[in-house]
């Protein structure tokens, strides 16, 4: 009886140290990909390859979720708002979500499942394969050569998608509230314009993409190089990558809106 | 893949990108009404500010003609001393008004200006001489209660009265 | 300067209570072909991660042209790198890149040549090895062998002092093993340079290392030249040597008693 309590609890501390343990080498990984981001800027056509596997090649799911999103939200809204006789504020409600949480959030969400699970296959791979190792035996640093183009296009894609998200969402609830239901399209544009602030809405919003991208593509990076080089390390790496970054963006969507909220 | 290929899907990406920013500063926020052109500050001084913030509107007529700078209380006189920002192409005279308002009932709180009648124009840094503090709800509703409760107390005693 | 281009002195790796090497002594004479053999798991590869300067050993030092390998700080040891080629056990090729791209990959990284040098570099080391037709391929369409032969231009490309090799021969099959036999003497002897051979295929090797080294429970074994180890009478050299299942290299790994573990297990 005793021994089995004690094997529990043992079993929780391990898991705690391992998982400290694994916190601390990420934040190390990350400053090393700091020290070595040299490369990628003077040689920029290898963070420009990475831009359009990780940007471009998202763009798809991006859009077409923003679009449906952005309907969804007009029909909720109005659903709600004509209760209050405000079916106008429609355009408010769109943007607001939009631009302060959605957008942001929900581009990092899918950017971890489509960019950052190939991201993690892809690295944990090239460690299976020993590609990195033979890189390393030609006197060239992996971190400099693969990861860190990888993780400035990332952050870079990041708010650029968020943006694109925003920006097509508001259209898609456009065409919802005013050809379908019939809001007024000049109510619907004035009145999103007086109470979406340039400074506390829109750059937050970006501020907030560009933290979620640095840790989506951190996560889905450092998944990836410290993967076992086994088929089923790299797959558990994978689920990882899209878990742990899902938690993060979450975790840190509250943190920083609790800032900007009492700032 | 080709790397002029690459190239130039990236281009389109960070073209739609940057666009999207801006449609969304533009179309979608205030950006443009949010930057003003040369502006002079004038502060004024306030017994209640109510809940006006910081880059709240300044407006006259119903048209935004600045927005609030900074906020600040004033240990020796206990007020509030609210520094505004007005665009230079509108010039006041030196008796304006200064009010804090609310848009509708529950909306968010601005300032008011009503131009008055003096010659003189105001400086950069000058001070608005006529105020008038923001209506704080609960105020007037606490007011409205009180009268209401002292007047239905009457009542009570004179129907008290009569029973007997 | 000694005449080794590589010294392995008493060199042991592992964690205190398992030690995968116990004092391992190695000398790599430039221009010849040696060859470490051993058993699968007796951590040779290890060793070419060692001398390549990828892992600290826990004791004693690998010598590279005079320099030890663990005492390099970064600068240092990418400059020692850069006299290695290495070829990897499946060949490591970037999956990313054309065969062109992949041979080119180092010249690209670290010299500044013009494209057109480039390109008569690359073709040379495609010639090389047979392989100039296959230039437009991706690594991913490639067989075993092909890749293996592409990795070795790779590793080749900038002229190493040093071509290690991390088991050759494995998975190929009999025509391509004769062809990468063939390349290694023919490219060591041409570039001048000295190969690091990891392997556990007897024949192909004997028939052209100049030394072979034995590394058996963490330790040098047996060393000597291929037809003097041919004739050895040392157990363990004459087991591995003639592929005898059953020797000092056990048959059964570790266990306790047969008889008594099938008792066990029919009374629980």
């Amino acid at each position: 009886m005793f021994s089995a309590v004690a094997s529990v609890l043992s079993g929780i501390g391990h898991r705690v140290i391992d998982s400290l343990w694994r916190f601390g080498a990420s934040i190390r990984f990350f400053f090393y990909v700091l020290i070595y981001s040299g490369e990628s800027f003077r040689r920029l056509h290898l963070t420009i390859r990475e831009i359009y596997f990780t940007g471009v090649l998202s763009l798809i799911i991006i859009l077409v979720s923003a679009f449906f999103v952005g309907m969804v939200l007009a029909l909720q809204g109005y659903n709600t708002l004509q209760r209050y006789g405000s079916s106008e504020a429609i355009g408010v409600l769109v943007a607001l979500s939009l631009v302060r949480e959605l957008g942001p959030v929900v581009t990092a969400l899918l950017f971890a499942g489509r960019a950052g699970t190939a991201i993690t296959a892809e690295i944990g791979l090239m460690r299976a394969t020993e590609q990195l190792s033979a890189m390393e035996m030609m006197a060239v640093s992996p971190v400099a050569r693969v990861v860190a183009p990888r993780f400035w296009a990332g952050v870079f894609s990041m708010p650029l998608l968020a943006a694109l998200f925003s920006m097509v969402g508001v259209l898609g609830g456009y065409l919802v509230a005013v050809p379908l239901i019939g809001v007024d399209a000049g109510a619907f544009w004035s009145q999103m314009q007086a109470s979406v602030d340039f400074r506390e809405d829109i750059v937050n919003g970006v501020i907030k993409s560009v933290v979620f991208g640095v840790a989506c593509t951190m996560i889905a990076l450092f998944e990836g190089f410290d993967a076992p080089p086994t088929a089923e390390g790299v797959s558990r790496a994978t689920t990882r990558t899209v878990v742990n970054s899902s938690l993060a963006v979450l975790g840190l969507d509250f943190v920083m809106t609790s800032f900007m909220i009492v700032a | 893949m080709e790397r002029t290929t690459i190239d130039l899907w990236v281009g389109v990406f960070v073209a739609a990108g940057a666009a999207a920013l801006f449609g969304l500063a533009l179309k979608v926020g205030n950006f443009n009404s949010a930057t003003l052109g040369e502006t002079y500050s004038v502060t004024g001084a306030f017994e209640n500010v109510g809940s006006l913030k910081p880059r709240a509107p300044v407006k006259s007529a119903g048209v935004v003609v600045g927005r609030v700078d900074n906020i600040k209380f004033d240990p020796e006189s206990y007020e509030a001393l609210v520094t505004v920002k007005v665009d230079k192409r509108y010039p006041f005279p030196k008796d304006t008004f200064a009010n804090i308002y609310t848009a509708g009932l529950l909306g968010e709180q601005y300032i008011g200006l009503e131009a008055g009648g003096d010659d003189k124009m105001l400086q950069d840094g000058d001070k608005f001489s006529k105020t008038q503090d923001a209506v704080v709800l609960e105020k007037m509703i606490g007011q409205f209660l009180y009268s209401k409760a002292s007047e239905s107390g009457d009542d009570k005693s004179n129907d008290i009265k009569e029973a007997e | 300067m000694s005449d080794n281009i590589v010294e392995i002195d008493n060199l042991s790796f592992g964690y205190k209570t398992r030690l995968l090497h116990k004092g391992i002594n190695m000398q790599f004479p430039r221009g010849k072909v040696v060859a470490i053999m051993g058993g699968s798991g007796s951590g040779k590869t290890t060793l070419l991660r060692l001398i390549g300067g990828q892992l600290k050993p826990s004791g004693g030092e690998v010598r590279v042209a005079g320099q030890v390998v663990h005492k390099q700080d970064r600068k240092g040891l990418q400059k020692l790198r850069r006299k290695m080629g290495m070829l990897f056990q499946q060949g490591a090729l970037f999956t990313d890149l054309s065969v062109y791209e992949n041979v080119a990959f180092p010249i690209r990284e670290h010299t500044d040549l013009p494209e057109s040098m480039i390109r008569d570099l690359v073709m040379m080391k495609l010639n090389a090895v047979g392989l100039r037709g296959a230039r437009d391929l991706k690594a991913t369409e490639l067989s075993g062998g092909m890749a293996r032969r592409v990795a070795l231009a790779r590793a080749v490309a900038l002229d190493p002092a040093i071509i290690m090799y991390d088991e050759p021969f494995a998975g190929l099959d009999p025509i391509s093993m004769a062809v990468i036999c063939n390349l290694i003497r023919k490219l060591n002897d041409a570039l001048g340079a000295t190969s690091i051979i990891v392997t556990h295929d007897v024949q192909e090797v004997f028939a052209f290392a100049d030394y072979v080294y034995f590394v058996a429970d963490g330790v040098v074994a047996a060393e000597g030249a291929p037809e003097d180890l041919r004739k050895s009478e040392l157990p363990f050299v004459h087991q591995f040597v003639h592929g005898e299942v059953d020797g000092p290299v056990p048959f059964h790994y570790r266990a306790p008693d047969y008889r008594q573990d099938i008792l066990r297990s029919a009374n629980v």
